[in-house]
Parts: structure tokens; C-alpha cells; sequence
């Protein structure tokens, strides 16, 4: 009897002590003031900062380092305009290619498909429709216009301004020339040699983020709605 | 003894055998939802759906072939026009209801034209959609513009009084399930502890009865010597068993001190039920299409919830197939409802409300400062997979923390993983020295210094 009873009380105490292992909170610290630092962790809520939000959009009218302003604004016009004459600045080398196919594959491919013909795996699982190829003869993509679509989006399609660097941007944009060459059959575009013009991009265009905050990309948007221009 | 997910100890033993015990509970369970009598039902609505669904098809379409015209809505429509709800231009389910048939055909082979023309519904439906072109499809023949007109009026019958049957069976299923392994872990207790309670009583009684009636119980006869007597008698043995539970007890407290500040396996509740299963794995998005900061920056980044909004401003809904036993489909498109209220997203005017909140994602790998990691570093340079450190995050519906991130756990990688020293022709020199002094082809990363102190602690 008092041995039964015994049992009972280890087995009752041994399933407390399991129920409580519980994952939605962090473990016990032995000295927490050495993890916990002094300094704002980034995305941290604090409560000096509005929202407790320690993420923040950058002071209006700030230019990080290497920013130049994008001139072709987020309009039908400024589509048109970039389409025909913007060009892409950085040379056409093989490196600037592979690096273009890496983030292409990143940021592009789930809908846009690996070989650029709108049949990504977002498509196939029906999740995005209507994603054109780019040898679409109705679009005919220039260099230009890929850059505005990346930068502003265009359509379904949203910006990537945030996700890439102006670099990065016009790296992806000669790997989906070279797609859209592929696709289309024409030969194959040399590769240039790597000059002295891209040191020099790259020295001023190292980056980055525009400067607008989100919020008034978000209203430049709403007031100025993108569409297709007839072609 | 808490908080841990994976830990070698006695804990683990005891919650097998409680498990075990607790199993046939579970089967209990888990045969509920079968009794459920709805399946009749739900095939008979259906078959009554079905019947006049196709008959209006058939009535509808004039000769136009629904298959081929959802192959061509796909491909050309489907970018800006949803069949319901806005979208980029209006929803066309039933459009042939709302135009005629001959103004459809001209407005898609050229919209801009019948604008410039002056037609008036055409005027204002441009204007009501805020004045975005759409693009002319000059080549689209007369039988293909039928075949999409066809599939858009097709009626959307199915799915829609599937709908409650589906529900219901959901609901169902729920009631089954809804009763948390807590409660029924308690109500078991209790009952337990209940039942012993009324054996220790009954037994008391009973023998009091027997007290009160002159019934004499047996009782054991006592033995020459109590065990624990001769046993303590016995120094070798005391001896032996106190060193045995030293050894013993300091090995279980040795792995329970081991893992104090150690969060491996913590898998808190975020504000938002982001399922790194639908977007990594299902949808294979890459890692780095989110956390787009890992390839350049010391942190990876929480996505900023426009990064969100790039695809979901078009996918307002999950899909049927997304939901799973646990999550329905209702629990996910609440979860992107909350996205919406989040980043002032109104779905249906399709535009930004401007009133924002932020979503408090709770942080899962936190290194305290006084350990660098960077993230680029790893990424880029190293070309370390994500799932390396975050483990098969594709396969997680809620994210945890996969790895201990200890000190013994970056060494212990750092002394296994070698240099990507190919294509590096900056560091040719050095890496081909240190090649030579430690006599290897390839290097590791602790011989290129990756285990100095100052590398991570200064």
C-alpha cells in the first residue's frame, strides 16, 4: 500500500516535471547581463523609440553612401522614357554575367522561370499567372525597361529597390538580356573587356537603398498607378 | 530541468514511458473525426451542385471552349485581372453578363482605341480603374477571345457550395482534435489521483470493519533482518553505490548545467503564423529572397513587410492544397488578413491605407554581443548554406532554432569546414604558404586562423 502510494507521488512529480518543458520561451542564463547588451540590438523594440521599433525608415532627405538619384519617375512617361534610352552602365564581362545569373536566381526565377520564359515555380504551382516571357514581342524588354521594372515594378510585379543594389540591379538586368537573346535565338553578345569604367561605377555606385521612405514610395504608387503604354 | 529540447537525460526516459502509457489516449482521439456522419451528405449536395453547373455552362458559353480559354486567360489575362475581386483591372467572372459580346471582343483587341474613340463605358472603366492602359492583343482571333469569354462566365458553382460540406467536415474534424493534450493530461491525473485516494479510503474502512468485527488480518511475518539493515552493515557496498550515484548525479548535473543558456530548439509564438514550410519549401522561394540582407550585411535581416507585399498584394488567399490537417485554409488567409492590417493594405480598393502598425516578430538566433558573426561573411564569402546553422527551415510550419550556436559548436564546424580558396586570387600567396606549413592540400578554417580568440571576441 504505502509503496503504491510512493509510486504515485514519483510518477505524479515525474509528469510535472515533464509537462514543463516548454519552447516559447528562451532557456535560463547563467549571467544575463552578458547577453543582454547594453546597446539597441538591431530590430529590438525599445521603448525610447516610436512604435518601440528600433528598425526605422532613414531620416527624410538622407542619401546613404554611393546613392544616385534614379531620374526616370514612376509613371507610364518615365517607363517610356527609360525604356528608350536608358542603358546599361556596367560592361557586359562574364563576371558581371555569372553574378547577374546568381541573384537573377535569387530574386527572379521563382516566377519568371530559370530560362526567363514566365515559368517559374510559382506558375507551375499556380500561385502567380499571366507572367510573360521575355521574348514577349508585345513587351519588347530593353535594357531600360528591365532596370524600371526592378526599380519601381510594374503590373503585379513589385519593386525590388530594396532587395538589390544598383549594381546588383544592372548585373541582373544583362543576365536577362542574355535570357531574352537566348530565348530568341539571336547569337550570343561578346563579353567586353573589364575596363577602367567599372572600377569607376563601381567606386560611386557602390550602393544602395533610396533614399524615399517606404511610405512615400507606397503613396507615389497609389497616386501614380503604373500601367502598360501602348505599344 | 525545463525549457529544452533536446536533452540526454532521465527526462527523456520517463517521457517515453509516460507516453507510451499515455498512447491508446491518442488512438482514442484520433478515430472521432470518422464518426463524423457528414460524408453522405456532402456527396449528395455535391451531386446536386453539379447537375444544373453544367447544364448552365453549356447554356452559356456558345460554342467557346472553356479549357483552352483558361490556358489563354493564364498566360495573358491573368497578370492583372483575377476572375473574382480586384485586382489590377476589374474581376471578370461573368462579364458577359455585365457587357456585350461584340464590346468585349473590340475593347480586348484594342482598348486604347475604342478610349480614344469616346465610347462611354469604355471612358469609364479606364477611369474607374485609375487609368492603366491595357495592352492591346491584336493577335488573339475571334475563337480565342470566345474561348477566354467562355471560361470567365463559366459559373464559379463548385467550389463555392462545396463550401459548407467542406466546412462542416473541417469543423468536425476540429471538434475532434480540439481538446488539448493538457487538459486530457490533467483530467488523467486527476482521475488518477482520484482513484488512489478511494483505495486508500475503501481500504481504511475495510479495516476498521475488520477492527470492529474481531476479524483478525494476516499480517506479514517479519523476516530475521530488514535489507536496508544489512546493507548498511556492509561498508563495501554503501561504498560502491555512494560513489556510483556521485558519478551518476554529477554526469546528469553536468548536462543539465551544459545547457543552461543554451536556446536550442526554442520555438516562440511570432505575431504573424509565417510558414517557412509553404514559402521555402512548397514554393521554394530562396532564403535570400527575403532575407536579402544575409548576402551583404552582419545580420540577415527580418524581412521588411514590403518585401511581403511584393507578392502578396496578389495572393490574398491561400490555395485550397495549402491547408493542412492542423492549419485550415481560414487560419492562413487570417494570418495574411493580418499581414494587410499590419502594412495598412485594403484589399478592396487595392491600395495602401497609410495607417501602419509594426508586426513585433520575436527573435529566435540572438549571439550576444560580445561574439561577432557576420552573416555576409558566412554566405557569400564561405558560400555556407543557410540550412547549415538554421537546419531544414523548408520543412519548418514554425520556425525554431536548430543549432546550440555555442562556442564548441562554431569551433567544431570551423575546424571541419574548408577554405573556398579557388577563384580567390588575392590571398593566392597566403593561402598557398599555409597550405605548405601545415602540410595539406585543403585548408580548414581554424588553420587559416578561424579559431583565434580575437576573431570573434574582441
Amino acid at each position: 500500500m504505502k509503496s503504491l502510494f510512493r509510486k504515485t507521488i514519483f510518477f505524479i512529480l515525474a509528469l510535472s516535471a515533464v509537462s514543463c518543458v516548454e519552447n516559447s520561451k528562451p532557456n535560463y542564463q547563467y549571467m544575463p547581463n552578458m547577453y543582454e547588451t547594453v546597446s539597441y540590438e538591431p530590430y529590438g523594440a525599445y521603448e525610447v523609440f516610436v512604435n518601440e521599433q528600433e528598425a526605422k525608415l532613414p531620416v527624410e532627405g538622407t542619401v546613404s553612401r554611393g546613392w544616385k538619384p534614379y531620374e526616370y519617375e514612376n509613371s507610364p512617361d518615365g517607363f517610356a522614357t527609360a525604356k528608350a534610352e536608358l542603358q546599361n552602365p556596367l560592361p557586359y564581362t562574364e563576371d558581371n554575367l555569372a553574378e547577374g545569373k546568381a541573384l537573377y536566381t535569387i530574386y527572379c526565377a521563382v516566377c519568371h522561370g530559370d530560362k526567363g520564359d514566365g515559368k517559374g515555380i510559382l506558375v507551375e504551382r499556380e500561385k502567380f499567372l499571366g507572367i510573360p516571357s521575355y521574348s514577349d514581342a508585345g513587351r519588347a524588354i530593353t535594357e531600360g525597361s528591365v532596370y524600371h521594372v526592378m526599380y519601381y515594378g510594374l503590373n503585379a510585379m513589385g519593386s525590388y529597390a530594396s532587395q538589390t543594389s544598383i549594381d546588383e540591379r544592372w548585373k541582373i538586368d544583362h543576365y536577362v538580356m542574355y535570357l531574352k537573346g537566348q530565348l530568341e535565338g539571336a547569337p550570343e553578345r561578346e563579353f567586353e573587356a573589364e575596363g577602367t569604367e567599372t572600377e569607376d561605377i563601381n567606386e560611386k555606385e557602390e550602393n544602395l537603398m533610396p533614399p524615399v521612405n517606404a511610405e512615400q514610395t507606397m503613396e507615389v504608387k497609389q497616386s501614380e498607378p503604373e500601367g502598360e503604354p501602348i505599344e | 530541468m525545463k525549457k529544452v529540447k533536446y536533452r540526454h537525460s532521465a527526462a527523456r526516459i520517463v517521457f517515453f514511458s509516460v507516453s507510451l502509457f499515455f498512447s491508446f489516449n491518442a488512438l482514442l482521439l484520433a478515430q472521432e473525426p470518422d464518426d463524423s456522419p457528414l460524408s453522405e451528405d456532402e456527396a449528395d449536395r455535391q451531386e446536386t451542385v453539379q447537375g444544373p453547373q453544367e447544364s448552365n455552362v453549356e447554356a452559356e458559353t456558345s460554342g467557346g471552349d472553356e479549357a483552352a480559354g483558361k490556358e489563354l486567360f493564364n498566360t495573358l489575362c491573368a497578370a492583372c485581372h483575377k476572375l473574382d475581386g480586384n485586382s489590377i483591372g476589374p474581376p471578370l467572372r461573368g462579364v458577359g453578363d455585365r457587357r456585350e459580346v461584340e464590346w468585349l471582343h473590340s475593347w480586348i483587341r484594342n482598348s486604347q482605341a475604342m478610349i480614344a474613340a469616346g465610347d462611354e463605358q469604355a471612358v469609364e472603366i479606364y477611369n474607374e480603374y485609375n487609368q492603366v492602359a491595357m495592352p492591346p492583343f491584336p493577335q488573339l482571333s475571334d475563337s480565342d477571345i470566345d474561348n477566354i469569354l467562355a471560361y470567365v462566365n463559366a459559373p464559379k458553382a463548385v467550389p463555392q457550395e462545396k463550401q459548407p460540406g467542406a466546412e462542416a467536415a473541417g469543423a468536425g474534424a476540429q471538434g475532434g482534435g480540439g481538446i488539448s493534450t493538457d487538459i486530457l493530461l490533467g483530467i488523467l491525473a486527476f482521475v488518477l489521483l482520484m482513484l488512489l485516494v478511494i483505495l486508500y479510503l475503501v481500504n481504511k474502512t475495510l479495516r476498521r470493519f475488520a477492527a470492529a468485527s474481531g476479524v483478525e488480518l494476516p499480517v506479514k511475518e517479519k523476516r530475521g533482518k530488514p535489507i536496508w539493515k544489512s546493507f548498511v552493515e556492509n561498508q563495501f557496498l554503501v561504498i560502491v553505490t555512494s560513489v556510483v550515484l556521485v558519478l551518476v548525479g554529477s554526469y546528469f548535473a553536468y548536462g543539465w548545467m551544459m545547457q543552461v543558456g543554451v536556446d536550442q530548439g526554442y520555438q516562440p509564438i511570432q505575431p504573424i503564423h509565417f510558414s517557412h514550410r509553404i514559402h521555402a519549401g512548397d514554393n521554394q522561394i530562396e532564403c535570400k529572397f527575403c532575407h536579402s540582407s544575409a548576402r551583404v550585411s552582419k545580420t540577415s535581416g527580418i524581412p521588411s513587410l514590403n518585401v511581403c507585399m511584393n507578392c502578396h498584394k496578389s495572393i490574398s488567399e491561400v490555395a485550397e492544397g495549402t491547408a493542412t490537417e492542423e492549419y485550415s485554409k481560414e487560419f492562413y488567409d487570417g494570418e495574411i488578413a493580418k499581414l494587410y492590417d499590419a502594412v495598412g493594405w485594403d484589399v478592396s480598393q487595392q491600395a495602401y491605407t497609410g495607417e501602419t502598425e509594426p508586426v513585433k516578430w520575436i527573435r529566435i538566433h540572438n549571439l550576444p554581443d560580445f561574439a561577432y558573426f557576420n552573416h555576409s561573411q558566412h554566405v557569400e564569402v564561405g558560400g555556407i548554406a543557410c540550412q547549415t546553422c538554421h537546419g531544414p527551415v523548408q520543412e519548418m510550419e514554425i520556425m525554431y532554432q536548430n543549432a546550440p550556436l555555442t562556442m564548441g559548436w562554431c569551433i567544431n564546424c570551423h575546424r571541419e569546414t574548408n577554405v573556398r580558396t579557388a577563384g580567390n586570387e588575392y590571398y593566392e600567396k597566403v593561402h598557398e604558404e599555409l597550405s605548405r606549413k601545415y602540410e595539406v592540400e585543403e585548408l580548414t578554417v581554424a588553420q587559416m586562423g578561424g579559431i583565434e580568440c580575437a576573431k570573434c571576441h574582441y
